[in-house]
């Protein structure tokens, strides 16, 4: 986590979860990151990530994805997992953030 | 035998521990391990239970429970390697080298934050969008 925060970057996790669950969860992990409430799935689907009926009972949520945007609003890099149960390592961000920057790593 | 049928619900079970860490999260080989063990165990009861009915009983539940720990082990396998890999296509999700498509929603103290704010904000050098799953 302060590996993001001294190299400025920013982390926002989205999800279908109402803001009370986020707010609940965010406490409870102890995360320090914004969590946004996307409960229509409106970005997410604007993002084209929507995994239909994939919830637990049939609901429609996101598949798991990262992207990383630039100042200027324009994707860096991303993720998109074929494998639900695979996720990206936070170490893979940050060598791409630290490269495409021309900074070395750590 | 009863214990190779109780490793193979450990093994089930022992699933929503093992994905905390991601060397057993990426790939379950703890309960894949885990599984093997059952499967021994209980190939032995069952051949003690047969060569040896004097000493050791179970030639009814022996074939039950090696067939219930079969069909355990067979819907893990199920949900591991067919289910989690069900990926909608997301052809239109946003490439690299184009803009982010922008948005504003509430935060988790009901603040309305956007995109643009976050990529503004003082000293920040990117944003990092984790979309997940959800049903915390």
């Amino acid at each position: 986590m302060a590996d993001f925060d001294t190299r400025g970057i920013r982390i926002a996790a989205i999800s279908v979860d109402p803001v009370e669950t986020n707010q609940r969860h965010r406490k409870k992990m102890g995360y320090t990151f914004s969590f946004l409430a996307d409960p229509n799935a409106e970005v997410i689907r604007r993002y084209d990530l929507l995994h239909q009926r994939a919830g637990p009972k049939g609901e429609d949520i996101s598949r798991p994805a990262e992207f990383l945007i630039d100042p200027s609003g324009t994707v860096e890099w991303r993720n998109l997992t074929e494998n639900a149960a695979v996720r990206v390592r936070p170490q893979e961000v940050l060598r791409t953030f630290d490269e495409r920057n021309g900074k070395t790593s750590r | 035998m009863w214990v190779g049928f109780l490793v193979a619900i450990v093994a089930l079970f022992s699933f929503e521990f093992f994905v905390r860490f991601p060397m057993t999260r990426d790939f379950p080989w703890a309960n894949l391990s885990l599984f093997a063990i059952a499967g021994v165990l209980l190939v032995i009861g069952l051949f003690r239970a047969y060569g040896q009915p004097g000493v050791y009983r179970g030639r009814i539940f022996g074939p039950i429970l090696t067939i219930v720990s079969l069909v355990i082990f067979a819907l893990f396998s199920y949900a591991l390697f067919y289910i989690v890999r069900q990926m909608p296509a997301s052809a239109a999700a946003p490439q690299v080298g184009v803009a982010a498509p922008g948005f504003t929603l509430p935060d988790q103290d009901g603040k309305q934050v956007a995109l643009r704010e976050l990529l503004g904000s003082d000293g920040t050098r990117a944003v990092l969008l984790i979309f997940y799953r959800g049903y915390w």
